[in-house]
């Protein structure tokens, strides 16, 4: 079985999920790793040193600078009469383009898997998490998106395989890319953050969540929000954790001013350990949080940061 | 131009679902159902196209039993102009929806199909994509703003680091993100309304679709549960519970 991940990449390194996809992939068989883009020669180069790749293939093309789901699917299908298993992180680009892949090949996608149990049976999880169903695939080829989550991701360095290039294939305009707006953080990405500090409804306000960023700093940790949160417009989308957000699980997670609804459980409750901060004693998040503290966060958030300042 | 959007009925999302103890899935009797809430998101922003003018009809379609014309009646109750339910009692699964909406759209001829992003129930986040392969057209998911401009479509999409905005040449596929718009509630007069729209029934054999599932579902288990419920009685506590005894800080 040869399996081959399209890796997520900045033209530079390769995204943590993506890694993590690599080690699903490697529980399957000989992996070859994928690098589309333009002007993304270092990320091919960073993709070659990953520990457990044989190959990685390499496609250049100005079609390719902005990962549109009809090239990238397109050049995905050429490649697939030499692959058992397609496989991509779940992230907003492989959730977009793999199901777009598995269509043109005839086959049923396999969404978001958080288990192999070999190369026709996975896992994953249905309604909010909820439920984990077991799935066999009888199609001839899988088609597959990781979540990142699940798998401890492969190490960045340690691998030395060769570079191949592709050509570019020609590419109907379909879609035309016309900008972006992407947050700027200098802080880790929420998917790839060992510390998480989340805020709800009930940080009240966008300039409140100054109060996580102190903690965040003295952490190390990424920010993130409830839907609620996102909703009210106190930070942005690419915050939301759950459901329909980010799927996490950092070693700490801590939620405050969070009620714990379902579809924010469901992204974070597989976290190592979760701390819930909330001024309700019968919020539901306590239930799950391995420390829980009945406090109003606007006087426990300044006296936790005190508390980490202090030598330990 | 006419709009084709489709409509899932799904456990509603504030039900907390069980495990079937035979492991076969989860059980929905006499559990709440309801529209799946991406696709009350798509049927809001094809209403709006239609007041604006820019869309002539907004034909909603269901697949599933025969209960999925309740979901239908709300489609039509919040603006739909028609409804299509393909009836089966198969449990669909996305290949066989989109190739479904393949069939209805080359009869139907739309210029855009809206999609929700994702089905609550299964989590697949799979058909519109899918959909848009079937047809060569150009897709646009995860959608948070649309505009028609003619013969484009400009869709701002939620990605990861934050949004992005693609021009489409239509007939194009959008899915809904949550932050779209805000779904509104049918009035009364509505619902009254709706009931007597058309829903036109039809099964996946008229429609050249073999709809059988691809993906065997071995087991649905429940997920481990976790150990928590602790409460601590200060910060300080909290902060040396976690560099002592979890000591994850
Ligand atoms: C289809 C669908 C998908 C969804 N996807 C997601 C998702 O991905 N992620 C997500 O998060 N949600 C999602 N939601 C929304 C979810 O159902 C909840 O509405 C949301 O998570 C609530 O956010 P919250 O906990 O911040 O707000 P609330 O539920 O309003 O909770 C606020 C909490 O703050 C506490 N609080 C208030 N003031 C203070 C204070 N001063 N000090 C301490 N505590 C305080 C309150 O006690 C309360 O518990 C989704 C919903 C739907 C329908
Ligand atoms: N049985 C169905 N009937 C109508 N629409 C569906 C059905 N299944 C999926 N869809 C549509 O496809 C979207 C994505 O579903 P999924 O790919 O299953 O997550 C949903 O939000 C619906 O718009």
């Amino acid at each position: 079985m040869t399996v081959l991940v399209l890796l997520d990449h900045d033209n530079h390194a390769i995204k943590q999920p993506a890694r993590s996809a690599v080690a699903a992939a490697a529980k399957l068989g000989e992996v070859h790793g994928l690098i589309v883009g333009h002007d993304a020669a270092e990320a091919a180069a960073a993709a070659a040193r990953l520990p457990g790749l044989a190959k990685v293939l390499h496609a250049d093309g100005e079609a390719y600078a902005h990962a549109l789901a009809e090239p990238l699917a397109d050049l995905l299908v050429s490649l697939a009469p030499g692959y058992t298993h397609l496989l991509a992180a779940a992230t907003a680009m492989g959730k977009n383009v793999m199901p777009r892949v598995a269509a043109l090949l005839d086959v049923q996608p396999i969404s978001d898997i958080c288990g192999v149990e070999d190369g026709e049976t996975f896992i994953r999880p249905i309604y909010a998490g909820n439920a984990l169903a077991t799935v066999r695939s009888h199609d001839g080829k899988k088609v597959i998106t990781v979540r990142a989550a699940s798998f401890d991701p492969v190490a960045l360095e340690g691998g030395n395989a060769p570079v191949e290039s592709i050509p570019p294939r020609d590419a109907s305009a379909l879609s035309r890319f016309v900008s972006t707006e992407l947050s700027k953080s200098e802080r880790p990405e929420l998917t790839a953050a060992r510390v998480i500090i989340s805020g709800g409804r009930g940080m009240q306000s966008g300039e409140n969540f100054h109060l996580l960023d102190r903690i965040a700093d003295q952490l190390n940790a990424a920010v993130g929000a409830s839907r609620a949160a996102v909703d009210a417009g106190f930070v942005p989308n690419d915050y939301q954790v759950g459901q329909t957000g980010k799927i996490v699980a950092p070693d700490l997670y801590v939620a405050v001013g969070i009620s714990g609804a379902i579809q924010h459980l469901a992204g974070m409750k597989d976290s190592k350990v979760i701390v819930a901060i909330n001024k309700d004693e019968e919020a539901p998040i306590f239930q799950l949080a391995d420390y829980g503290l009945v406090a109003d966060l606007f006087k426990a958030l300044p006296e936790l940061a005190d508390e980490l300042e202090k030598p330990r | 131009m006419k709009l084709l959007i489709s409509v899932k009925r799904v456990v509603d999302y504030n039900v907390k679902v069980r495990v079937k103890a035979d492991g076969t899935g989860v059980e929905t009797n006499g559990v709440k159902m309801s529209m799946n809430p991406f696709d009350e998101i798509a049927v809001e922003e094809a209403v709006r196209l239609k007041e604006k003018g820019v869309a002539s009809e907004v034909v909603a379609v269901s697949m599933g039993p025969p209960a999925c014309s309740e979901t239908l009646r709300t489609a039509l109750a919040m603006g739909a102009d028609r409804g299509i339910l393909v009836e089966t009692e198969v449990a669909l699964q996305p290949l066989a929806v989109a190739k479904l909406l393949r069939a209805l759209a080359e009869r139907e001829q739309p210029g855009m199909i809206i999609l929700g992003k994702q089905a609550i129930d299964d989590d697949m986040n799979a058909t519109g994509q899918m959909l848009a392969a079937l047809l060569g057209w150009p897709q646009a998911t995860f959608a948070s703003k649309l505009a028609i401009e003619g013969e484009r479509a400009m869709v701002t999409r939620e990605v990861d680091g934050g949004l992005e905005t693609l021009e489409l040449r239509l007939p194009a596929i959008v899915t809904t993100d949550l932050r779209l718009n805000e779904p509104r509630y049918a009035s009364l007069p509505n619902i009254m309304k709706a009931r007597k729209k058309p829903i036109e029934t039809i099964a996946p054999a008229a429609l050249g679709v073999d709809p059988a599932p691809r993906l065997e579902i071995v087991k649905v288990a429940e997920p481990p549960k976790r150990q928590g419920g602790r409460k601590v009685a200060s910060v300080a506590e909290l902060v040396e519970k976690l560099t002592q005894e979890a000591k994850v800080i």
